[in-house]
């Protein structure tokens, strides 16, 4: 059983990182540069990490599968980035971004992480500001504000709908510094395959060439992991097609823990789904609802109507109507389930009845449609290009989907997994958005490990580790994980079978969004444990990748990748079933209260589960750690 | 902007499609039939029906380039009927739906074709040039942790406005692609303009330009004559002005620079 402490440090929770800093172990500036990093993942947290660590004068190394470090689907991320800087004087503190964050996510996060990263969300907007990131500017020339979900105060910095690009050019452009100067040697089109333990320690990984198909054993004294979430077990998602999650899902069959697999994020503002060739959904910002109205029809006759016929008085604002105090600022678990009840009542809109009305008719009246087209131009022009519809005239129509994973690896405070040496952060790792994230949290958090926790928190490691000890890439370990992988890959090019990846990833993705997406129940995760099995090993016996592996394969990329999202699917749905509780993005329709809310239970659930590996065909070992709440009251999120 | 009118009803087109093994083979256009296409369908999803069908039958399905499918990440690069980026303005492959072609048409689809973008497989370039020209120079150097606060130094909205305009680059490649000479002009520029409107690039403005144009040069991209293709294939809409604006800093930089005093301790005379 694995041994879950998350080391958080004692004392008061607004100085537990001042003094964690103050005591950690250094790495002398002579030693650093002995100890090599791996950094897998260029988006925010890793091209971060690799920038930061360099500069600290260790060796880094940084593999990306991208074909640059700026492909990162961090680059996709619109509305903004959080920071308790209290610019606007409307009343934000550290703390305050501290409780939004911990409240946000249903009171599923650990305290003193979630504290340090709305400490250290002060520093980013600094760093980023330094670097040249152009954010949004006020006429007097200082940065400009909007709001997002769950706050009721305006924090979220923004660079027009592009924030995450120009945050990740930003980080791109540190880490670019570094490799010109050579203090990192980055390796792109390459994908990690395996992580390598040695004496219980991550000591390397294994790493695939895209192009050339070469397998390749790489050493190192500690391993970070900044390879995003694993929302494309859905197979239809806002992320971007390559996101996957095998570097996470390889650890874990090393021996990482998986924390919360069954914390989803549906993102509420999505355009609705248009056929079944379908490959990805794409988000409409969050911050479109500072001005958009959200409705429905009152009445189920009137949803074929064009809506400009349907009166005002016939119409459902029903996340004003029900959260008078957050209206359409809602967080996004909340919104997304009052869009699905919506839509479940009948009243839904457009093709197949499944969407909710996004309205900027009274912005537009109110403010003009310059300013509209300022603040949200390039998001109605994405719209149009889809749907061919203009919502400067008539309302977009948005749905539900899936857009962020909460859980991933366990870790502690320091980021490190429960394999020593493993750090994880950004979206990778489990730790601080509990089972809901808010809005414009996640570039945050990406920055705070990359640039703010990591480096301090791996030098408390590798202080322990006497330098010079990394071991060599022919250790009997590296061989026996590349016969492991060059074996996997000759699986899946020898099966030979009739149907393309495709197909099998979009029957996984419709198992997991009907039995194991925005509503949940006992009956249905409990087919879904039978029904993933069963294809899966369809996949194996009837999957055809055609080629070789030793040349350029994307079919064998995508074989790779689906056959671990079967693996975790199948876990996120035995995570969903023993939660027997409804939380944050864990909904599950036997634990509600009256008014269709999100019915937690602190008794028996107020805890992190972790997953512990046992072997292939094994049940996996539910690990718990205790969420003990010093500092905050664990109450029923009310938005009302 | 695409076209007002949606079609509702299918077509069908064929593909003719660059196919090429590798970067030392020759290649050749190959057709396919793609059938029955709802015209709400992305070009990209249209590809991935056409490679499920060619896997089915055990055939290499067409290596492209993509990713996010959201025209942002800058991963997608394909030219169109001899267009980078497809037939619409101011939009990356990703985004271009079938409803802009019509039944029957034969649709050429190529890689981006550069000198300095060498073909990796079929529709796939090797654009690591662009991350080679940022690395000499595409950033302002400031250690973690050491700057001062964010509103220390107003920027006028004006000049914030400008610089976003000029950062909103993803690096796709059409620019170059789009121009006869293979300039990287338009994407150095950007860059180039970005940092350098910028109060926190100043310190750097010369040698920024410098390096980078030199880079550039490097790499074998070639020199802007003004015909402006880049501007009018860049899916972000990138202005050509900022490649008057690096010409500007470029000049001014080559001059300060043979007039710079070096201090004695680095080798030259006060």
């Amino acid at each position: 059983m694995a041994q879950l402490d998350s080391k958080t440090p004692s004392g008061p929770l607004a100085d537990k990182w001042r003094k964690y800093k103050t005591e950690i172990k250094l790495v002398n500036p002579a030693n650093k540069r002995k100890y090599k990093i791996i950094v897998v993942g260029a988006g925010l947290a890793g091209s971060s990490a690799s920038a930061t660590l360099a500069e600290l004068g260790y060796q880094v190394e940084t593999f990306v599968f991208h074909d640059s470090p700026r492909r990162a689907h961090s680059i996709a991320a619109q509305g903004g980035i959080n920071a308790a800087k209290n610019y606007q004087n409307d009343g934000d503190s550290v703390h305050r971004l501290f409780y939004d964050t911990l409240k946000g996510g249903d009171y599923r996060a650990r305290e003193a992480n979630v504290h340090r990263l709305a400490e250290v969300s002060v520093n980013i907007i600094d760093q980023c500001v330094a670097q040249g990131v152009p954010f949004a500017r006020e006429y007097g020339g200082l940065l400009a504000n909007r709001s997002f979900g769950g706050a009721q105060v305006s924090r979220t910095f923004y660079a027009r709908g592009q924030t995450g690009q120009q945050l990740l050019l930003g980080a791109y452009s540190a880490l670019s510094k570094m490799v010109g100067q050579g203090a990192v040697k980055l390796h792109v089109n390459s994908e990690m395959l395996d992580l390598v333990v040695i004496g219980g320690q991550a000591k390397g990984i294994i790493v695939r060439d895209l192009v050339t198909g070469e397998i390749t054993r790489h050493a190192a004294d500690a391993v970070i992991l900044a390879t995003g979430g694993y929302g494309n077990v859905f197979n239809l998602s806002t992320y971007a097609r390559g996101s996957n999650a095998t570097a996470i899902w390889r650890a874990y069959k090393r021996g990482a823990c998986f924390a919360n697999p069954c914390y989803t994020q549906i993102h509420p503002t999505c355009i609705p789904v248009s056929g079944d060739y379908q490959s990805k959904l794409t988000l409409m910002s969050e911050s479109l609802r500072n001005d958009g109205r959200i409705w429905v029809p009152k009445k189920k006759e009137d949803c074929d109507k064009a809506p400009g016929d349907i009166p005002e008085d016939a119409r459902d604002y029903y996340l004003e109507r029900i959260y008078p105090s957050f209206g359409n600022l809602a967080p996004r678990d909340v919104a997304s389930r009052a869009a699905k009840r919506a839509c479940d009542d009948g009243r839904g809109v457009g093709p197949g009845k499944l969407g909710v009305y996004l309205d900027f008719a009274d912005a537009i009246k109110r403010l003009g449609e310059p300013a509209v087209r300022e603040r949200y131009g390039n998001l109605f022009d994405i719209y149009h290009e889809i749907t061919n519809e203009n919502a400067y005239k008539t309302p977009m129509r948005i749905y539900p989907a899936v857009h962020y994973t909460m859980g991933g690896l366990w870790v502690n405070y320091d980021l490190m997994s429960n394999v020593p040496g493993l750090f994880v952060l950004g979206e990778a790792n489990f730790s601080d958005h509990g089972a809901n994230r808010l809005g414009a949290s996640a570039l945050m958090q990406g920055l705070a490990d990359g640039y703010f926790v990591v480096p301090y928190t791996i030098g408390n490691y590798l202080a322990d580790i006497k330098p010079g000890t990394r071991p060599s890439v022919d250790a009997p370990e590296f061989q026996a994980a590349e016969k492991n992988i060059k074996d996997m890959t000759a699986r899946l090019l020898n099966a030979k079978g009739k149907a393309p990846v495709n197909e099998f990833h979009k029957r996984l993705g419709k198992l997991m969004w009907d039995y194991c997406g925005m509503a949940r129940t006992k009956e249905g995760l409990e087919k879904a444990l039978v029904e993933i099995p069963k294809l899966r090993e369809e996949f194996w016996a009837d999957v055809n990748v055609p080629g070789s592996g030793a040349t350029l394969n994307q079919a064998l990329e995508r074989a790779g990748r689906l056959a671990d999202f079967f693996e975790l699917g199948e876990l996120m749905c035995r995570d969903a079933l023993t939660r027997e509780e409804s939380c944050g993005g864990h909904f599950r329709e036997e634990y509600q209260h009256p008014d269709g809310e999100c019915k937690r239970d602190d008794e028996k659930f107020a805890h992190v589960a972790a997953w512990e590996f046992q072997g292939a065909g094994t049940t996996p070992l539910r690990n718990v750690e205790p969420l003990n709440y010093e500092f905050t009251k664990m109450s029923v999120r009310s938005y009302k | 902007m695409v076209a007002e009118k949606t079609s509702t009803k299918n077509i069908s087109v064929t593909l003719r499609v660059w196919r090429q093994a590798g970067p030392n083979t020759t290649g050749h256009f190959v057709d396919y039939p793609a059938k029955d296409l709802n015209p709400n369908m992305s070009f990209l999803e249209m590809l991935d029906v056409v490679n499920d069908e060619l896997e089915r039958k055990g055939e290499d399905p067409v290596a492209f380039a993509h990713d996010c499918r959201e025209g942002i990440c800058g991963t997608c690069s394909l030219v169109i009927n001899g267009k980078p980026h497809g037939p619409n303005k101011a939009i990356a492959s990703c985004q271009t739906y079938m409803r802009s072609f019509k039944d029957g048409e034969t649709i050429v689809v190529e890689p981006f074709r550069a000198k300095p973008f060498p073909v990796v497989k079929d529709l796939i370039t090797d654009r690591s040039a662009f991350d080679k020209i940022q690395q000499a120079g595409g950033f302002i150097s400031v250690r973690t942790g050491a700057p001062c606060d964010a509103n220390a130094i107003p920027i006028t909205k004006e000049v914030a406005d400008l610089a976003m305009d000029a950062a909103q680059c993803i690096g796709c490649g059409a620019c170059v692609a789009a121009c006869k000479n293979a300039s990287a002009m338009l994407f150095v520029s950007a860059k180039v303009s970005q940092l350098g409107l910028l109060p926190q690039g100043q310190p750097e403005r010369d040698t920024r330009v410098l390096n980078m144009v030199a880079t550039m040069d490097s790499l074998g991209f070639g020199n802007c004559t003004n015909q402006y293709e880049c501007s009018a294939a860049c899916p972000k809409t990138v202005s050509h002005d900022f490649i008057a604006r690096l010409n500007r800093d470029y000049l001014k930089a080559s001059f300060r620079s043979s007039f710079r005093p070096v201090s004695a301790a680095a080798g030259g005379g006060a």
